[in-house]
């Protein structure tokens, strides 16, 4: 779409062209050689310092924590770090009865993030794209919980679940003996819970997304499709949707990504207790506190940190190819 | 994260642990950088008419009570306490950068194990100098919370509370209730609640720690205060015959507490007793601060927990004590000793109790004639005991009980039937744990 937006500027550009550098003067070319001194310390300033801070935080910190994968240590002193070989990642694959339950809850986070919602948010799009009355206030409503944080939701979503006093139980009777409905406490319940409090945010993330993507959609294909005598449906699935693929990649990537990093609501909700737990959770739960179990923690950081590799590696080689041919 | 509640202190909301979970990632990756200023030992010359002291009293009903006890300290020996406080969570997920960076003279801690690893770690000074004047002013029980591994003490207790089972005076009047002191009587009083459409024991373990504390009463009433020690320790098995009797018997009263409770926080679960809902509730004695009417506070009572086995007895009473702690290389030392002695007086534990009437005294010498009625019940209980507990997660490394344990008992809660397959699991966990340092 964005090749679409600045062919759409061309025109403009070619009636009001840049007035043109005046003779004798600098010429375009001698800027490079002209830098100053002072040119090249800021300009070495502006890339270096934010260079040495990103190394610094996200490189050193990222290797340290691989490096300290393959230790033990509770962070008091650097002379307690040990040297444990494969241990932790034994430990962990065996032992840790809350591993694979977490594995599995970042791939079902995925799954249904990407079946539900995100049709879902194409859906809206497309509607909204249609130019009804009052779109923008529909498109305000369903973008409004985009922009508030993860953590507000998951506190607004516990009084709604909130098994004794919540609204869906104080509603459906849910909270007497006999017959209760513990949302956030029974395993088999809480992650779906969980998963429609997320869901109801990423709709409306995804519904932005495809609206973007809509909006680039050269209206003349509209306008031959249907003079070929194309119904509604015929013309989405034949026209429209092919003309997304940028913006479905995109879709995909946000997905994956939201789907991994996903923590904050469950912290909120129940800290990932029996039936919500999450890498993510089990990380935090190791590294921060007291005494920690730094090594262990950055154990689960490194198991990941492999499978985001996994999903993002085969993305930007792809990515940089297209760019190449490009 | 998972403890601070027992403190009591802070009432907490249900946004507290994330909320700190937030501020102590922040910590961790800064945790690194006064790990190395640590080196460099600032040690600029002290003044020795001021000492600092890191304080977890954010709250304000604490808080000013310590600011009390400060001020009568400068009164008396001109010296002044410079206070420096954190936010109470927060203290306690940064307590390790804190005390390897440049820590305050003095600083809030912990009785029990969480004292001793850190003083095991040399991160804290003995004070055997202070408990040579302050001695007389304890008894036994709190003599042994406040030594290090090593036999020296390493902690000054000021306050504690104990836990217990909580029940209102006029539901018991109403139905004819006794006070059960066995287990026999207990399991009859809550079939018998049950009858009359209460929920018997009241219960809430979405925070993970309230399980803990009901765990630690029927273990050291099944096993006795030596095997809980040393389960606590690592030094016992949890597949030992004797552990799972402590299970055996927690699964025949399970019936008995509230539904749902791994998803109900122990605020929620103290309102079904406010409320009249519940018969019992198994807490610290700072559930009173759900009772927020002095009505209701007044009928407010508790029991110690029932007989399991005769030879043990009640003799034993759960109760986490907090106070203070002397840092690795405290700037103004002399200063600091004076400090730590005048706290472990009586005036200055009864200066404390004047603003905060929910904790009791840990110095037996303190003046309890303006006690509440439950708060002099609290004191004759932990007086009377025989042993001192903490709580699970200040009896054992935090790194255990909050990774393994928390996890463990929420699955056991929901789950009894699992035990055997549990055990083994938390056995083989403690293990690596254990190990590890």
């Amino acid at each position: 779409m964005s090749t679409d937006i600045s062919t759409a500027e061309m025109p403009e550009a070619a009636v009001a062209p840049p007035p043109a550098p005046a003779p004798g003067k600098r010429g375009p070319q001698g800027h490079r050689r002209l830098l100053t001194r002072r040119d090249r310390f800021t300009l070495s300033l502006m890339a270096g310092v934010p260079t040495i801070l990103h190394v610094a935080l996200v490189w050193v910190t990222a290797l340290a924590s691989v490096a300290l994968a393959f230790t033990t240590w509770d962070g008091i002193g650097f002379d307690s770090i040990k040297w444990v070989g494969l241990q932790n990642f034994r430990e962990l694959f065996t032992q840790n009865p809350q591993f694979w339950p977490a594995v599995q809850h970042n791939i079902i986070w995925f799954v249904v993030l990407i079946l539900i919602p995100t049709p879902l948010g194409l859906f809206l799009a497309v509607q909204l794209d249609k130019k009804i009355r009052f779109s923008r206030v529909y498109q305000t409503a369903f973008f409004l919980p985009v922009v508030v944080s993860m953590a507000c939701i998951g506190f607004v979503w516990q009084l709604v679940y909130n098994p004794d006093t919540g609204l869906i139980n104080s509603l459906i009777g849910a909270n007497k003996p006999g017959h209760y409905i513990d949302w956030i406490g029974d395993p088999h319940l809480n992650l779906w819970a969980i998963l429609i409090a997320a869901s109801w945010r990423h709709t409306g993330y995804m519904m932005i997304l495809y609206l973007a993507g809509l909006k680039g959609v050269d209206p003349s294909l509209r306008e031959a499709s249907s003079l070929d005598g194309a119904n509604e449906w015929q013309t989405f699935k034949n026209v429209i949707f092919p003309t997304l693929r940028p913006t479905n990649t995109i879709v995909l990537v946000v997905t994956i990504i939201e789907s991994l990093r996903a923590f904050d609501l469950v912290y909120v909700f129940n800290g990932g207790a029996q039936g919500t737990e999450l890498l993510s959770i089990l990380v935090t739960d190791n590294i921060i506190g007291e005494s920690s179990r730094i090594g262990y923690g950055s154990a689960i950081a490194v198991v990941l940190l492999l499978i985001s590799l996994v999903v993002i590696i085969p993305y930007l080689v792809s990515t940089f190819r297209k760019e190449r041919r490009a | 994260m998972h403890d601070l509640s027992p403190s009591g202190l802070s009432v907490p909301g249900p946004s507290r642990r994330t909320l700190l979970r937030g501020i102590g990632g922040a910590a961790a990756l800064g945790g690194a950088i006064p790990l190395l200023s640590a080196c460099g030992g600032s040690s600029a010359a002290s003044d020795p008419k001021t000492l600092t002291l890191g304080s977890n009293a954010s709250d304000a009903v604490p808080k000013k009570a310590f600011a009390d006890i400060y001020a009568a300290f400068k009164k008396q020996s001109g010296i002044t306490v410079d206070v420096n406080t954190k936010d109470h969570n927060t203290f306690q997920e940064q307590i390790n950068s804190y005390l390897q960076g440049t820590p305050d003279d003095v600083f809030n801690w912990f009785a029990g194990y969480r004292m001793q690893f850190f003083a095991g770690k040399k991160l804290a000074t003995p004070i055997d100098d202070v408990w040579k004047t302050i001695e007389g002013n304890f008894p036994d029980a709190m003599k042994a919370l406040s030594k290090g591994e090593d036999g020296k003490y390493y902690f000054v207790p000021l306050y504690t509370y104990p836990w217990a089972i909580f029940y209102r005076k006029s539901v018991f009047k109403k139905y004819g209730y006794e006070v059960p002191t066995t287990w026999a009587q207990f399991i009859a009083l809550c079939k018998q609640m049950k009858k009359d459409n209460l929920v018997p024991i009241a219960f809430g373990d979405k925070d993970e720690w309230p399980a803990l504390g009901t765990f630690d009463q029927i273990n050291f009433r099944t096993n006795g205060y030596d095997f809980h020690v040393e389960l606590m320790a690592g030094k016992a098995s949890w597949t030992d015959k004797r552990t799972r009797a402590a299970f055996d018997n927690w699964a025949e009263i399970l019936p008995y507490h509230q539904d749902g409770a791994v998803g109900r926080t122990w605020q929620d679960a103290a309102q079904t007793l406010v409320s009249k809902k519940a018969g019992m509730y198994l807490l610290g004695m700072f559930v009173g601060q759900q009772f927020t009417n002095a009505a209701d506070r007044e009928d407010l009572d508790f029991f110690p927990f029932p007989e399991i086995d005769p030879s043990y007895g009640q003799d034993t009473v759960e109760a986490p004590t907090d106070g203070f702690m002397l840092s690795k290389a405290p700037k103004n030392h002399a200063g600091a000793v004076k400090l730590l002695e005048y706290l472990g007086t009586p005036a200055a534990e009864q200066i404390y109790l004047k603003s905060d009437p929910n904790v009791v005294a840990a110095s037996t010498k303190a003046d309890t004639s303006s006690y509440s009625a439950m708060q002099k019940k609290g004191y004759d209980l932990i007086s009377g005991a025989k042993n001192l507990t903490q709580y699970m997660d200040r009896d054992s490394r935090p790194d255990f009980t909050s990774t393994v344990m928390q996890p463990a008992l929420q699955k056991f809660v929901r789950d009894p039937k699992g035990i055997d397959s549990l055990l083994s699991s938390i056995e083989r966990q403690k293990k690596t744990i254990f190990a590890s340092s």
